[in-house]
């Protein structure tokens, strides 16, 4: 509390010279978010990230809406624009025609385009929900952590230590088999839907423990605030302190973990499908594409370019939009 | 000093019982039925009640741990009489898919991964921090903005994607190396080099990126500091305020980070092995999922695991070489 004193002397006794009313109306006026706001509404990486990112989630949202408009369709064989011997796409970059606009895929004539944006789908479908997970999970038990200490955090923060000295990515290959063997006992289709389950699920579960930590050093400071001192004298529930009082502080760290996260689990699905233990063919997916690819791209490169940048520009613009919010909202950088 | 090692030695030692005993839990209660995975498409019902056995796999899961866990000391005889299969102490499992030890086939594979890892380590850790000093020193500069943007889309790039491009480019297109084909360095060293030069650069392109980023933030944080003034102030020359003061002041996340990144590569780069068809644990895992072999899988998670404890341990003893308050807490 001895801080809260000294930085409220600091704001109360401008230095000589300034407009004192000006500064204080300065000071009054913005909160965290106002500043982050105008902040960001100044910056141009910020703004042209999410312009990239608004019109990668409508091409994913409106995929169907695309494709049937264009007369392509995601899983239809195209024998006519393959060759019959041999599987080649006819015609130079994989086949591309008004038919196929990114050509065909090599021995089925698969739409690319079609593959693409439905891949897309499937790749942000896995981000987002696992991020979710891993918000929801680490954030609870990060409160939780902070706010009890004792024991209960003890215990909390070796169960994360233990979590987090497991090999991420080796533990996901090593249980994918029998877990998804799992998920499809329990009652959830086999295939890519357990498959893909299974990746949320996984991703989730071994994710959560770094947003902990953060929440947890928050909630650490945060808990001995006035504000959670007079919920306390005036006698509120633990759950109201922790999630009507606290809860409400915590949103500019995760906000900035999750927005850093999304783009790390569009990579992994990627790459768990290109291992071939993530999402499988028939079902598009970028990983894969780029795994088939492999095969033919001494002849076809646009299989390796194609969906490799695609998925290239999704990551760097969600790395971006998570720098640029990181930067407004942290109240120690300078003003831009 | 000695005192903080020791309780930190202890401490790593229970992490690591704990940790066979969730990885085995862990494995123990899947669905799987490992005694069918033993013998492939050839099983009779016999054999796979032989090897059910043999595994013991009739016996609970604790008693399993126990005779997992004392076969690391002791070594295990799998099954009785003739058709008995010894695995000498240590005794981390047995690929019944291969008949052959686990520890051995993670020690066959292991040399390349090792290879692989310290090779771009080193290049990763010298190549990122001085490219993040000089950039820190030339702050707001085009050198900056340069260094930062490309450490940027380095660190956004998909190693996999990024590795195929490079195939594409140096190999297929431009033809300057041949494709590549692992052999030992004590074997062939040309084809060694020629074989993991691409890798090593792809690795160390991915990860210098992050070290970039970490050291230049760290610098311009610890350039601003009272002290570096007073070095610069009684007359130090710039090249010993930056090497002695401003970087080592800054070293401690970096420190923890290539620990870390350390001991992770030596888990498996698992997807530039893929990438450039190195034989190394990698591998031998994702083999092991593709014709399921529990006993290798739980065999490479245990030792992975391993590394990144004990690479957790050397990064905190050395924290408290660099930074005597640590040895406090």
């Amino acid at each position: 509390m001895g801080g809260e004193a000294v930085s409220s002397v600091d704001v109360s006794a401008p230095e000589p010279g300034v407009d004192v009313e000006a500064a204080e109306r300065e000071i009054a006026g913005r909160s965290l978010t106002q500043i982050a706001w105008s902040r960001l509404r100044r910056d141009r990486t910020f703004i042209i990230s999410s312009i990239v990112l608004i019109v990668i989630l409508l091409l994913a949202l409106l995929a169907p809406l695309i494709t049937s408009l264009l007369g392509v369709d995601p899983y239809s064989l195209d024998k006519e624009a393959i060759d019959e011997a041999g599987g080649k796409p006819v015609g130079p970059w994989g086949g591309a025609s008004v038919e196929h606009p990114l050509g065909v895929e090599w021995g089925t004539g698969r739409d690319i385009l079609a593959r693409l944006l439905y891949g897309l789908r499937v790749s942000l479908l896995i981000a987002f929900s696992a991020t979710v997970l891993v918000v929801v999970l680490g954030t609870l038990f990060g409160i939780i952590s902070g706010y009890s200490r004792g024991w209960v955090d003890g215990f909390l923060g070796r169960f994360m230590d233990l979590i987090l000295a497991f090999p991420f990515l080796l533990i996901i290959i090593a249980l994918s088999g029998s877990l998804t063997q799992r998920l499809t006992d329990l009652g959830i289709p086999e295939g890519n839907a357990s498959r893909i389950t299974y990746l949320i699920l996984v991703l989730g579960i071994f994710g959560w423990p770094y947003l902990a930590r953060i929440v947890r050093g928050e909630v650490l400071s945060l808990r001995e605030r006035e504000f959670v001192e007079s919920a306390v004298s005036l006698g509120a529930s633990t759950p109201r302190i922790l999630f009507r009082e606290i809860l409400p502080n915590l949103w500019a760290p995760i906000l900035v973990y999750a927005t850093l996260l999304l783009p790390v689990y569009v990579a992994v699905e990627a790459v768990l499908s290109f291992l071939g233990v993530g999402v499988l063919p028939p079902e598009p997916s970028f990983g894969a594409m780029l795994a088939d690819s492999v095969q033919y791209f001494t002849l076809i490169p646009s299989y390796l370019f194609i969906p490799g940048t695609l998925l290239v520009i999704v990551v760097v613009a969600f790395n971006l939009l998570g720098d640029s919010v990181r930067d407004a909202l942290d109240p120690k950088a300078a003003h831009r | 000093m000695a005192a903080y090692i020791i309780r930190r030695v202890l401490i790593m030692l229970l992490l690591l019982l704990l940790l066979t005993l969730i990885v085995f839990v862990l494995f123990s209660l899947l669905p799987a039925d490992v005694a069918r995975l033993t013998c492939g498409k050839i099983c009779t019902d016999q054999t796979i009640e032989l090897n059910r056995i043999r595994l013991g796999l009739d016996k609970s899961v604790f008693e399993q741990y126990w005779l997992f866990l004392s076969a690391l000391f002791v070594g295990r005889t799998y099954g009785i009489g003739d058709g008995a299969i010894v695995c000498e102490a240590p005794c981390l499992g047995w690929s019944f898919t291969k008949s052959e030890p686990v520890l051995e086939l993670i020690l066959q594979r292991l040399p390349t991964t090792i290879f692989l890892a310290l090779g771009a380590f080193v290049l990763f850790l010298v190549g990122g921090v001085l490219l993040g000093v000089y950039s820190a020193l030339k702050r707001g500069g085009w050198q900056d903005r340069t260094i930062t943007s490309v450490a940027l889309i380095g660190y956004s790039l998909p190693s996999f994607f990024f590795g195929l491009v490079v195939i594409y480019f140096v190999i297929i297109r431009w033809q300057v190396l041949p494709f590549p084909q692992y052999e030992h360095p004590w074997d062939d060293p040309v084809q060694f080099l020629q074989t993991m030069i691409l890798p090593w650069l792809v690795l160390a392109i991915l990860y210098a990126a992050f070290y970039t980023r970490l050291t230049r933030s760290q610098m311009l944080e610890t350039l601003g500091e009272d002290y570096i003034r007073t070095a610069r102030a009684k007359g130090l020359p710039e090249r010993t305020v930056i090497r002695k003061h401003a970087l080592r002041a800054g070293l401690t996340p970096i420190v923890t980070a290539a620990g870390l990144d350390l001991a992770g590569l030596l888990g498996g780069a698992i997807i530039l092995e893929a990438v450039f068809s190195l034989p190394g644990l990698g591998g031998l895992a994702i083999s092991s999922v593709v014709n399921p072999d529990q006993a290798i899988l739980v065999g490479i998670t245990l030792v992975t695991a391993t590394f990144i404890i004990v690479a957790n341990l050397i990064v905190d003893i050395l924290y408290a070489v660099i930074d005597p308050r640590v040895r406090v807490a």
